[in-house]
């Protein structure tokens, strides 16, 4: 099962660092942390390394449910190229990025998934050209003419098998668009690659599973709305006991100043709901109002990793719903990496969330949403941002010394990272977070430069790969971050990774145990926020 | 041979013209749904032109990610650019004086060039990593641009040619009349692999000259949250909800 899916599977995991884990899937190949490097050198080459890493092929019930052919197509062959041509007429990145690559190599040793496996075609210009090979082959003369020459292939049954290993190893995290020298984003190819497949019926089970259950029932995890009031109860409860304070964590509040959208693994699973206990107590001492939502109980939109334009617009729409019925002056978002990139960045394109909602044909959701915003923040914020702000206006107290126990470091998310922004200045999606945890704890150290920023290394289950079947290539692919990790650990005796991702954090309680780590050592920015705040305790 | 090589060039430039025309036609009209700048990316129209300008001159992220292929890879550039401005001397009567200033340069560039060039064609035998990424295009394409500067270089240093006529060759063909090109082999080889390079130029891998400034991760500004950014067909779909 998957970690998204079911809580519990958040939890165990091997505590003494064994190479080799029990699975606990039947046909699961074994799973192995690679060896820490004693210099982060280029790993050598083994190719197909990975060819037996197998993504399971989604049901016909899940690819149906979000509109999707059910198993693939007769004659897909010609439906998986006519579609690529209509991506090709759609999306520029993948227009140009088809040409432009001039197979410099700079990329190829960028890729946390190459580091952690050898695999070849986990360097990204590879993975790309697992397309571009195609491309070639149907839509540029030479390739029509002279395949060999230009390394074009036919589309076939083993190309799609290719395809589908590989972009399933991609988790989007657009670190190698960071140096290549035309921005070349293989993330953009890895949707494209996604939603030609899922357009002849080849999907993933994983997300396809994930995204039915958003639509059908509201969360990734499928939390039927009592199951959340009642989970939410008990946290006023536990929080009342462990402070005081009668902090509320409201569900569908009419008229509250906030709509908090937050991922749905908030709710349930460890650590990150210490985060969501953090965003109630940042409120509560603030004496803002705000909400969660039944409807919209989940930041992310797994439309984005598919690439589907239309299923990431749909998810989005329940949030723009949501708002309206509750009247809501402010949407916040919670710790969420890719869910934060879909809000800051296309939200406002998706449907309007955000200044300029006249844009277009006009929109009478959109524009009535404006009106009801604050004007001071029609655009949505992250939580990071609504805390630091309060900080800075001096209306939070903290006491640091509760966090002594913890040496902190932070893990950049790469889509908060390298897919978004907070604050008015390029870059502030660095320093909110780091302010954040410098003003509530006493200890805390950045890894090294080359992995944190926008450098940073994806945990390894991003992109819709936070699956127990891809668990050996997640353990694989977090080498370089537990390897800057074991740095900072050895030297300055770090003890607590900070992060604002619930993907982040589901993967990391996961593969910490692989590296002799222990997996309590992650947690959310506002889980120590929530370990240092001081509350009024009036009722 | 002169009408032969008069209409080879006259064919290469109407099909490096027209094709690299219509790329960027393309590239124009194919519309960036979504905001996707690699960020931190600036947030204004200026910084987003200063960006693009580091890129094209500095190649800044190269730099940032790997020093041997950027110095070798600038060097050849560098040393391209300055080849062909040289070569503007033999399209104009006078000579502008900036050109004639970078002549003396332009000499040492082809040496850059070759130089340039040869390391970065050493890198796809000796790096495992970029052996396994290379096609077969990839070295016919280094092999085609050595070829053209070891021919300059060798009718400038070792086979001299008649510059005159080849300059009086070429000023006749913008007026379209045909003077003769002296016979001399090497002069025939540079002139005909430039003339298939520039044949090859809109089929191939070179687009990323043009690609450069239409990489959206590259060229948008990071300013979702003031303005709605909606493209054509994705505004289709708003109306049908
Ligand atoms: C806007 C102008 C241009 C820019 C910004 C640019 C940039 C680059 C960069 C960054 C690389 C990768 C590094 C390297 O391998 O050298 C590259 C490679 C290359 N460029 Fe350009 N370039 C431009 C124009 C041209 C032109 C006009 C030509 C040839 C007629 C050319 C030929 C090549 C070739 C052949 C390579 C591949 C080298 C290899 O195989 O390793 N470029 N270019
Ligand atoms: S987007 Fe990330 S995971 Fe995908 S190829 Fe690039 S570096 Fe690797
Ligand atoms: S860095 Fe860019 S141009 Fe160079 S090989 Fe990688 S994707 Fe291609
Ligand atoms: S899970 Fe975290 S690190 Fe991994 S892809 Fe998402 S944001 Fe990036």
């Amino acid at each position: 099962m998957a970690d998204e899916t079911t809580p519990v599977a958040v939890a165990p995991a091997p505590t003494s660092s064994p190479a080799v884990a029990k699975s606990a899937a039947p046909a699961k190949p074994k799973v192995e942390a690679p060896a820490y490097r004693e210099f982060p050198t280029i790993p050598a080459l083994q190719p197909d390394a990975m060819t037996g890493s197998n993504p399971f092929v989604a049901a016909a019930a899940h690819n149906e449910a979000i509109g999707f052919p059910g198993a693939l197509l007769d004659g897909w062959e010609q439906k998986a190229v006519a579609k690529m041509g209509e991506l090709l007429g759609k999306y520029r990145s993948l227009r140009v990025y088809m040409d432009a690559c001039v197979h410099c190599g700079a990329c190829t040793d960028k890729c946390h998934y190459f580091i952690g496996t050898g695999d070849p075609k986990n360097m990204p210009v590879a993975r790309q050209d697992l397309m571009r090979s195609v491309y070639r082959r149907y839509y540029t003369l030479p390739g029509k003419l002279f395949p060999k020459l230009v390394g074009a292939r036919d589309m076939t049954k083993d190309v799609l098998d290719d395809w589908f290993r590989y972009y399933n190893q991609c988790s989007e995290c657009r670190r190698c668009s960071v140096f290549c020298p035309y921005g070349i984003d293989t993330a953009e190819v890895t949707m494209a690659a996604k939603e030609i497949m899922h357009t002849v019926g080849h999907g993933h089970k994983y997300v396809n599973e994930i995204i039915g259950k958003v639509h059908k029932i509201g969360n990734n995890l499928g939390l039927p709305g009592p199951a959340l009031e009642n989970t939410l109860e008990g946290l006023e409860e536990d929080v009342l006991e462990d402070t005081g304070a009668a902090v509320k964590y409201p569900l569908d509040m009419q008229g509250a100043e906030v709509l908090l959208v937050t991922p749905s693994a908030d709710f349930f699973a460890e650590p990150h709901v210490d985060s969501l206990i953090g965003y109630g107590k940042v409120f509560h001492a603030a004496g803002i109002s705000w909400t969660l939502s039944s409807k919209a109980s989940e930041a992310g939109n797994f439309g984005m990793f598919i690439g589907n334009y239309e299923q990431m617009q749909k998810i989005a729409m329940r949030v723009r719903e949501a708002a309206l019925e509750l009247g809501v002056k402010r949407i916040v978002v919670g710790e969420c990496g890719h869910a934060w990139r879909v809000a800051y960045a296309f939200w406002n394109t998706l449907t309007g969330i955000g200044a300029g909602a006249g844009v277009g044909k006009p929109d009478p959701f959109a524009i009535q949403l404006q009106k009801q915003l604050d004007p001071n923040y029609k655009q949505p914020s992250h939580i990071c941002e609504v805390t630091w702000d309060l900080i800075q206006a001096g209306r939070l107290k903290f006491d640091k010394a509760a966090n002594d126990h913890r040496i902190v470091t932070f893990h950049d998310s790469c889509n908060v990272a390298r897919g978004s922004r907070m604050g008015d200045y390029a870059g502030g999606q660095f320093d909110i977070p780091r302010n954040i945890i410098r003003a509530v704890a006493n200890h805390y150290v950045d890894m090294s430069e080359a992995t944190t920023r926008e450098k940073t290394f994806c945990c390894g289950g991003g992109g819709g790969l936070l699956t127990d079947e891809l668990l050996d290539l997640r353990v694989k692919g977090a080498l370089p971050r537990m390897e800057a990790l074991k740095q900072v650990a050895d030297q300055h005796g770090v003890n607590f990774m900070a992060t604002i991702c619930a993907i982040c954090k589901a993967q990391f309680t996961k593969v910490l145990p692989y590296y002799g780590f222990k997996m309590s050592m992650v947690g959310g920015v506002h889980q120590l926020v929530s370990t240092a705040i001081v509350l009024n305790n009036e009722q | 041979m002169n009408l032969v090589f008069a209409l080879l060039f006259y064919a290469a430039t109407l099909i490096l013209v027209g094709g690299v025309a219509y790329r960027i036609y393309e590239y124009a009209r194919v519309p960036a749904p979504l905001k996707i700048p690699t960020t931190p990316a600036p947030t204004t129209t200026g910084g987003v032109v200063f960006r693009m300008f580091r890129e094209v001159l500095f190649f800044e992220s190269l730099f940032k990610s790997n020093l041997w292929i950027w110095a070798l890879g600038w060097l050849f550039h560098v040393g391209l650019a300055l080849v062909l401005l040289r070569h503007v001397r033999y399209f104009t009567e006078p000579v502008n004086f900036i050109i004639a200033f970078i002549q003396p340069f332009g000499m040492y560039a082809g040496f850059a060039m070759a130089a340039g060039l040869a390391g970065l064609w050493a890198r796809r035998f000796l790096v495992e990593r970029i052996r396994y990424i290379s096609t077969p295009s990839d070295h016919l394409m280094l092999a085609l641009l050595l070829g053209i500067a070891f021919t300059g270089l060798a009718m400038k240093f070792l086979m001299h040619t008649d510059v005159v006529a080849v300059k009086t060759f070429f000023l006749g063909l913008m007026v379209f009349e045909i003077h003769p090109l002296p016979a001399h082999p090497g002069l025939y080889l540079h002139l005909g692999m430039v003339a298939l390079l520039m044949i090859v130029f809109p089929l191939s891998k070179l687009l990323h000259a043009p690609g450069v400034f239409f990489s959206p991760t590259r060229n948008q500004v990071d300013n979702p949250r003031e303005t709605r950014h909606l493209a054509p067909w994705a505004a289709q779909l708003d109306s049908k909800n």
